[in-house]
């Protein structure tokens, strides 16, 4: 079988990562999220719920997908942009 | 500040010599294929083309299953293109297969018709990043120019008309009589001119997507095919457990694209993480001896429009047009998933009407509407009014995780034999229907949505 796991997926992506993050995640207001739909369907698996009730967020391995900006309930929660031209994913063989 | 961020404007792209402040006739955003389809197109006509690409290169940014159906529509731009192109192989099988967690039931279709086993060929599989590449190395060819690791952030308005791109760096105003939007999927250049909102959580599917390397001699042999032959599988039913949504698996020349695709707003409904399922289908009987020995080459991940014509935006703004998946032109009928050949033919459409306001020195809404005519004759607007009724109904429930389900488990019982006595095929299924608590007169209704959607 050709099981792997996620961290073994994310290896094969080639990612040029920017000194700025081109999505800011505001905490405070996750904390009041009950729905944390980006949790689920980030296939990056870049949102990681915390203890104290927030969210934390890497941008680094960003696919540039939109999926979390579009699930986002909360109004001004996330601030999403495409990274700056030549920086982020660049995918090689899909 | 790296030294990357402030690249002067000419070197940031090989490509690219002209000064920014110099005028273009067309400017296309985004280097997929609908805005390689539309720089091509509009500079054969001798216009001054700019195509703008946020990538490394083009395709850099882009995922797809990917079999390319567009093949005879790309033969008319560029005649027998495939002998040039990067293509992995052509299709000449296609396998539907309903799913439940145990068993499949497939229609299995082969054909060795001129249609699918000679130019132009019915498609092809592809790789996005190779493909695309070479595609807008074909509109370069024709004089277009190639601008890429630019993202363009807006557009610039004067009198109520669109008359030129923002891009993403100092002085970075760039100046055309017509703006042809092709940034696909999460379109910010329409939402920013006013022609699209933000998009649902139910009109958007994800994919994920893994290319699996596997021998040439491997693939020939497990999936029967001979040369370049090459075949596409589709899937339905348990395989996304209760996510609403399909899988594929295309074979390529010497690997196999496999990945799920889920509904958003059902994704968030189900709490399932999309890799997970990834594996979950991976993993199934039907599927994992295909897969077997495959070495994960890439994972990847991007959003497909899928509502239709119930998305679209406005299409013209005086001065701008729409194309591609930023049209939300992507055909997703549970019997195939279609966005590439309509990217290229409303990239085409929206370049027709691009030279003809040229032409015509307007670049007014009305002229511009040119675009929405051609959209007819060029089958965008005639395949998804035709096909309106799928979306919808494709993501119904019964349809996608019961009927599946049901039919593979009576397809089961039918073929069965374990001593028992052997029921006819009406008994079975309404033996089955009862175990299932589906009600014959949701039947009827389905079979009356199918109808509508598929048959007439
Ligand atoms: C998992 C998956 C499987 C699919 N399978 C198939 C299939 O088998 N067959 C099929 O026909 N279709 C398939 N599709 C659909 C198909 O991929 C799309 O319909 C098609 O790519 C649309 O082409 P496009 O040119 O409109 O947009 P895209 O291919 O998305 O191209 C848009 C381009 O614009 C660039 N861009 C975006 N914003 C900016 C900006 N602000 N500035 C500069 N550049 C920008 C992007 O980098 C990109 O290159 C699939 C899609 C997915 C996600
Ligand atoms: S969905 Fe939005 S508000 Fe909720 S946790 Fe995620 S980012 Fe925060
Ligand atoms: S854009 Fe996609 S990959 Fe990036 S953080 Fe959002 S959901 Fe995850």
């Amino acid at each position: 079988m050709v099981m792997t796991t996620h961290e073994e997926k994310m290896h094969t992506t080639r990612f040029r990562v920017d000194d700025k993050p081109h999505i800011v995640v505001d905490p405070d207001k996750c904390k009041t999220c009950s729905v944390r739909a980006c949790v689920y369907v980030c296939p990056a698996n870049l949102f990681v719920p915390l203890g104290d009730g927030s969210v934390l967020f890497n941008y680094e391995q960003c696919f540039e997908c939109g999926t979390c900006f579009i699930v986002c309930s909360k109004e001004g929660a996330l601030r999403w942009d495409y990274p700056d031209g030549g920086y982020g994913v660049t995918f090689r063989e899909s | 500040m790296s030294p990357d961020h402030s690249r002067s404007f000419v070197t940031a792209a090989s490509d690219m010599t002209t000064p920014p402040d110099e005028h273009f006739d067309v400017i296309v955003v985004g280097a997929g294929p609908a805005g390689s389809a539309a720089a091509l197109v509009a500079a054969r006509a001798g216009l001054k083309v700019l195509l703008v690409e946020r990538g490394e290169y083009p395709g850099a940014k882009n995922v797809s299953g990917a079999c390319f159906y567009g093949s005879a529509v790309l033969n008319e731009l560029i005649p027998n293109w495939w002998e040039k192109a990067p293509v992995e192989r052509y299709v000449c099988r296609r396998d539907l297969v309903l799913m439940s967690e145990t068993t499949a039931v497939s229609m299995d279709f082969r054909s060795a018709a001129a249609g699918y086993v000679e130019p132009p060929y019915n498609a092809f599989t592809i790789l996005r990043p190779k493909f695309d590449r070479w595609f807008a190395a074909q509109a370069e060819a024709a004089g277009a120019f190639l601008l890429t690791s630019t993202v363009v952030d807006d557009v610039i308005k004067e009198r109520g008309r669109v008359v030129g791109i923002k891009v993403r760096r100092e002085h970075g105003e760039v100046r055309g009589d017509v703006v042809i939007a092709c940034d696909g999927v999460n379109s910010w250049l329409a939402k920013k001119a006013g022609l699209q909102r933000d998009l649902h959580d139910h009109e958007v599917s994800l994919g994920v997507k893994e290319v699996l390397g596997l021998d040439e001699a491997v693939i020939r042999e497990r999936f029967h095919l001979t040369g370049n032959e090459g075949v596409a599988y589709e899937y339905v039913g348990a395989v996304t457990q209760d996510v609403r949504g399909g899988a594929f698996l295309y074979t390529n020349k010497s690997s196999l694209s496999v990945g799920i695709i889920g509904q958003v707003s059902s994704l968030v409904e189900a709490k399932k993480r999309p890799y997970d399922i990834l594996e979950h289908f991976k993993s199934h009987p039907a599927v994992a001896p295909l897969v077997r020995g495959g070495k994960l080459r890439e994972y990847s991940a991007h959003l497909i429009p899928e509502a239709g014509w119930k998305m679209m935006p406005q299409l013209v703004a005086p001065g701008m047009l729409i194309a591609g998946d930023a049209a939300g032109f992507c055909l997703a009928t549970g019997l195939y998933i279609e966005g590439i050949n309509y990217a290229m033919q409303s990239g085409i459409a929206a370049a027709k009407a691009a030279i003809h306001a040229c032409a015509c020195r307007d670049f007014g809404k009305h002229t511009l509407a040119r675009y929405t005519e051609l959209l007819w004759p060029h089958n965008v607007f005639t395949d998804f009014r035709a096909f309106k009724h799928a979306p919808g109904f494709v993501n119904g429930n019964r349809l996608q995780n019961l009927y599946p389900d049901l039919v593979a488990h009576g397809t089961e019982m039918l073929f069965q034999v374990n001593g028992q006595a052997k029921q006819k095929i009406l008994p079975l299924s309404f033996k089955v229907m009862r175990q299932y608590k589906v009600k014959s007169r949701h039947v009827l209704s389905d079979l009356y949505k199918v109808a509508r959607a598929y048959l007439w």
